[in-house]
């Protein structure tokens, strides 16, 4: 018995959705394996750090440009050559995407975003639903057990003895079927887009306590003085305020930063679903009673027009004094 | 001229906290209101910029009990122009029964004449949040199906969907129509409803259609709540004169450069 894992990856390596689905899944006592499509020989190294003991490579015709139909044709190769009855994806779009197409193939239940296992045979997985406000225990098949892990449910850990993965080649071609959905070409996006909020180390969030589009000067310098990124609120977005790529939250991006300063935002749950990866929270609002500050580490109550700005002026001046 | 079928969902708006019935089998909705995802509103107005520019219709369906009518007529409003409810209850549904339940409408009204260019849904429902409808909508009709695009374009008969790509700038996919595209919350701004489009939508006919697939359900357990830890906030102090605690916090995490 194995459980297979979905890897995705990208020029530096397996991403951090696969790496924290790998450690999720060795959480369930079963030997891992892993299904790769593309460049198989660059990711064997860390594949073996996470503990990997058989990995299944998808290459060739069909596997170039992304099309869901033919990593799905891959899973379902890959789950007939490993006997495997569970099958794990990160909790992205793509991992999403592939599972609920292996699930339709396979005619079998699939849990988007679990965040435990509750209990094996016939596994159980307790899984976000309501934008993670509340959790769904669900029952999968015992044949195939579909589910893929939420963004930050565990952190990605090294397994404690690496192995030296066994690498399968998988004859598979993927039918004109497979490959009627496939990314015909990548446009670059603006330079300054969610990228770079979810990576960020700082981000320094606004809501509606900001108050009308003209009024993100001081916010902006206190984002560029800490070297962040800005994230706001979905009203925001939906006021029409600030572009969308910056919005945080259920529908917008999920940040992790060490350090996350929500200025004038309440909370509401669909906004903690983005955020709630944040190592340290300081909350900057008016009422001490909004969910965002009774679920922050720090809190300044009162008005962030008179706040930012002092907090600025505070760090310019600690700044020049230190030069 | 190119007909769009868009599938929308009536959900509880739980913008803050919720509790949970005393079967824990689901939300309590009763102190709610309801709305729709921000994925289904910008599907529909997708789908109404989309026909508007080929002189076709918008249908909008939903899967519910009567008092989804609510926000079929609302779709109405934003510019569709059939409404058809799939009475039934939606949690005795699971994901793969509302495909086969939507396929069922698709093939009906396709036998009766009206055939779909495209489908869109949401990427995801806001209660559910099951990634899969869309997709399982696709192999129930053997058609393509993308998921959370964020625009759509009808074009020489194929659909040109953008959305975000992994890692940075715009994933471009041209699929031939018929095709199902889910849709993702950002590419375009929702319109709201016009006087004349409410006045249309308190008239117009809702065609109502019972399931013929026996629902095999979810699969749900329960519903538990996640832990809340205590709040345990340390408030800097208030006004202004927090700036100087802010600023040793700043430099005791190390985040000022």
């Amino acid at each position: 018995m194995s459980c297979l894992v979905v890897i995705e990856a990208d020029a530096t390596g397996i991403s951090e959705v696969s790496t924290e689905t790998i450690t999720f899944a060795r959480s369930l006592g079963t030997d891992i394996d892993a299904l790769v499509v593309g460049d198989v020989d660059a990711l064997l190294g860390q594949l073996g750090e996470y503990g990997v003991k058989r990995v299944f490579a998808a290459s060739g015709d069909g596997f170039g440009a992304y099309a869901p139909g033919a990593w799905a044709a891959a899973a379902v190769a890959a789950i007939e050559a490993s006997g495997a009855t569970t099958i794990l994806a990160g909790g992205s779009p793509r991992g999403n995407e592939i599972l609920a197409h292996v699930a339709a193939r396979r005619d079998v239940l699939m849990a988007a975003n679990a965040v435990q296992v509750e209990q094996q045979a016939p596994v159980q997985v307790a899984r976000q639903v309501f934008g993670g406000s509340a959790l769904e225990v669900m029952s999968l098949n015992d044949s195939l057990a579909v589910f893929s892990v939420a963004g930050h449910a565990c952190a990605p850990e090294p397994a404690k003895a690496s192995t030296s993965p066994t690498v399968q080649a998988l004859s598979i071609t993927p039918t004109s079927s497979d490959l009627a959905v496939r990314v015909a070409r990548t446009e670059a996006g603006a330079p300054d887009e969610s990228g770079n909020l979810k990576s960020a180390k700082v981000v320094v969030g606004a809501g509606r306590g900001a108050g009308s589009a003209d009024a993100f000067d001081e916010l902006e310098a206190l984002t560029d003085l800490l070297g962040g990124s800005l994230g706001v609120s979905r009203v925001v977005t939906s006021l029409g305020w600030r572009p969308h790529h910056e919005q945080v939250g259920q529908t917008g991006s999920r940040i992790s930063p060490d350090l996350y300063i929500p200025c004038g935002i309440s909370g509401a749950i669909q906004h903690w679903a983005g955020c709630s990866s944040a190592k340290t929270i300081l909350a900057i609002n008016s009422d001490p009673d909004a969910p965002m500050v009774t679920r922050a580490h720090y809190a300044v109550i009162g008005d962030l027009h008179e706040i930012v700005p002092a907090i600025n002026e505070e760090i310019r001046r600690r700044t020049a004094a230190a030069r | 001229m190119s007909n769009i079928l868009v599938c929308i969902k009536r959900v509880p708006d739980t913008g803050g906290e919720v509790s949970l019935t005393d079967d824990a089998m689901n939300v309590d909705d009763r102190q709610l209101g309801a709305t729709v995802s921000g994925h289904e509103e910008c599907a529909i107005e997708l789908a109404v910029q989309q026909a508007g520019e080929t002189d076709g219709d918008v249908t909008v369906l939903t899967l519910g009990d009567e008092d989804s009518i609510e926000q079929l007529r609302d779709a109405v409003a934003r510019g569709c122009a059939n409404a058809v409810l799939v009475e039934a209850v939606p949690s005795a549904f699971g994901p793969a029964d509302i495909a086969e339940a939507i396929a069922e409408v698709v093939r009906a009204h396709e036998a009766a004449g009206t055939p779909y260019d495209l489908i869109l849904l949401g990427n995801d429902a806001a209660d559910t949040g099951d990634f899969q409808v869309g997709v399982r909508l696709g192999y129930a009709l053997d058609r393509p199906v993308v998921t959370g695009m964020s625009t759509v374009e009808l074009s020489d008969g194929q659909v040109v969907a953008k959305g975000d790509a992994p890692t940075g700038g715009t994933q471009v996919f041209e699929v031939a129509l018929p095709a199902i595209v889910t849709v993702m919350e950002g590419g375009v701004e929702p319109r709201y409803p016009s006087i004349p489009g409410r006045m249309k939508a308190k008239r117009a006919k809702i065609e109502t259609i019972e399931p013929q697939v026996q629902p095999a359900g979810s699969a749900r357990v329960r519903l538990t709540l996640p832990p809340k830890p205590p709040s345990q906030v340390t408030i800097l102090g208030e006004g202004p004169d927090a700036a100087v605690a802010v600023a040793d916090l700043l430099q005791e995490l190390g985040v000022l450069r």
